[in-house]
């Protein structure tokens, strides 16, 4: 029997077992999934968990609950990848030798790169949300702080989800509206970035709603370090922000199995193909969500687009077959304005996010780049979606893998 | 657009970047250098070169590749081109703006 292992068992190994479990059968090919953890966590989840929104209950999961029966389940730890002699080293020792392996090992934030970062303040006043530990310690926080200055801050690109911060800042204003304490809270958006985000027609609607919600924001900030004793973030050029709250997203990188098995760039991120994702160091390994370098959003939304396709492709490679070059950077986000009403984008490599309506052109109901409280059920929806289909590879009605023209206006 | 820097006649975009680097020389660079209010030294001219180097590469530019480079360390990057040293350096250096991830 040859075999076929995908290490990560999170949004994208998960979806990938369930696809290739259903293409293949279970004849000719044995289908393993490597996880250290035995919980699927639903890491869009960990944006409402600060505000008490979402409770622990609602996203985490066991693993074993989504993956079809013929799946093998392998609960340890990865050292690392040995792609030479084909087989995968595990913490216990154990090697395991496969015919494809497909790497879904996503990415985890890495405060330490930051000088001071996990310094005295950490998790006193210095919070992330980007883990389940963070955002349920900003709970607490949260729970009880008296406000002051409120600073929401991203360290450096790539992060995924490259929206979460700016949604956590609207969040953030609704709910202090609702404690009726808005006034006592200064908040500050600081971002490495010229603008509140990449794209510049979603950079413009969005700095709308920033300063509507009297949201300042500090771009250009590339940060040095934390000052635990000041309260206050320094950047390489001397520019001091001070806080009472620091919420940071710490830089984002591979996980360092990747490093130990020398496959990755500086950050970890594995050179990957960005039309077939194929692995750029070895024809057999293939990789998707946010374990590759390529220039797409680092989303659920992405890893479930490029799982439809990444698919195809394996089954081109077995077959000897040419690999499709379809993959097109497609992303659909959610960005949640606060308040009960949320904007929805959807762009790819090449088209930029802008207005019109989804996902039928000229009808909707969503649309695209403007607040309104359907988008924000849909939002909502989507964590029911994530659950019950995104995860077991069901195609949503109506979203092709490839980005859709129709229905936007384009200049 | 068209616009004419240190005599001769370039492309650039809406935002001032070069649109197509064999228009640059070193007199352009030190005009566009003045524009952004800086004095080009030995030291700029080296980054520069550097810059442009890693772009005939096809290598993304970013400021954590900067700091690693051996070529200069991000704290003199910020001193050589204050506030947002890789936009203005790349500016200077006749290079596009470089293109954060999304
Ligand atoms: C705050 C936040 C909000 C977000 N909001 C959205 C949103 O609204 N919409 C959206 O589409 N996306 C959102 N995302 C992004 C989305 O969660 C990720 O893009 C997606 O989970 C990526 O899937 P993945 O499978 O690549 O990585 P992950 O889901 O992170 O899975 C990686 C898995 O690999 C395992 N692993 C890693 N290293 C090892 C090892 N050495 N040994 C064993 N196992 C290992 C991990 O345990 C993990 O289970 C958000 C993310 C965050 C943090």
């Amino acid at each position: 029997m040859k075999r076929i292992i995908i290490l990560g068992s999170g949004t994208a190994g998960t979806m990938m077992a369930n696809h290739l479990h259903h293409r293949l059968g279970t004849g000719e090919w044995e289908i393993d999934v490597i996880d250290e953890r035995t919980e699927h966590y639903y890491q869009p989840g960990y944006l409402f968990l600060p505000f008490d929104i979402y409770s622990p209950e609602d996203i985490v999961k066991p693993i074993k609950n989504f993956l079809p029966n013929g799946v093998n389940l392998i609960n340890e730890s990865i050292d690392r990848i040995v792609p030479k002699e084909q087989y995968v080293l595990m913490a216990n020792g154990d090697r395991l030798a496969y015919d494809i392996l497909i790497i879904g090992t996503g990415c985890k934030i890495a405060p330490e790169e930051t000088e001071g970062m996990l310094g005295a303040e950490w998790q006193k006043s210095v919070f992330d949300f980007y883990t389940f530990e963070g955002a349920l310690a900003l709970r607490n926080k949260l729970r009880e702080w008296e406000g002051g200055k409120l600073v929401v801050h991203i360290t450096e690109m790539p992060i995924k989800c490259p929206v979460a911060p700016l949604e956590f800042a609207f969040l953030a204003d609704s709910f202090f509206k609702h404690k009726n304490m808005r006034d006592k809270v200064e908040l500050t958006f600081v971002t490495p970035l010229s603008g509140a985000f990449t794209k510049p027609k979603a950079t413009a609607a969005l700095e709308h709603l920033l300063e509507e919600k009297h949201i300042k924001i500090e771009s250009d900030f590339a940060i040095e370090s934390v000052d635990n004793e000041q309260k206050a973030i320094v950047d390489y050029g001397g520019r001091t922000i001070p806080f009472d709250l620091l919420v940071t997203v710490p830089t984002n990188k591979g996980d360092e199995l990747i490093a130990r098995s020398g496959m990755g760039d500086d950050l970890n991120f594995v050179p990957t193909n960005k039309a077939t994702l194929q692995s750029k160091g070895w024809p057999n390994i293939f990789v998707l969500g946010d374990a590759t370098d390529i220039a797409a959003s680092k989303a659920g939304s992405v890893a479930h687009f490029e799982a439809e396709i990444l698919t195809d492709n394996i089954l081109h490679f077995i077959a000897g077959e040419p690999l499709k070059e379809e993959f097109d950077g497609h992303a659909n986000c959610f960005i949640e304005t606060g308040n009960g009403k949320a904007l929805l984008i959807d762009f790819n490599y090449t088209h930029e996010p802008v207005e019109g309506t989804f996902p039928f052109p000229g009808i909707g109901p969503l649309r695209l780049l403007k607040e309104s409280r359907i988008n924000h059920m849909g939002k909502l929806a989507f964590r029911w979606i994530y659950w019950n289909m995104l995860l077991k590879g069901t195609h949503i009605p109506f979203v092709s893998s490839a980005m859709q023209e129709a229905g936007k206006t384009f200049d | 657009m068209e616009k004419v820097i240190a005599g001769s006649t370039v492309q650039v975009n809406e935002e001032g970047y070069l649109t197509d680097f064999s228009q640059w020389n070193q007199a352009v660079g030190t005009e566009l250098a003045e524009e952004a209010g800086i004095n080009l030294t030995q030291r700029h001219w080296e980054v520069l070169a550097y810059l442009q180097n890693e772009y005939k590469n096809d290598v993304p530019l970013s400021i954590r590749k900067i700091g690693k480079s051996n070529v200069v360390d991000i704290k003199e990057f910020y001193q050589l081109f204050p506030t947002a040293p890789l936009k203005t350096a790349s500016k200077i250096a006749g290079i596009p703006k470089p293109v954060s991830c999304i």
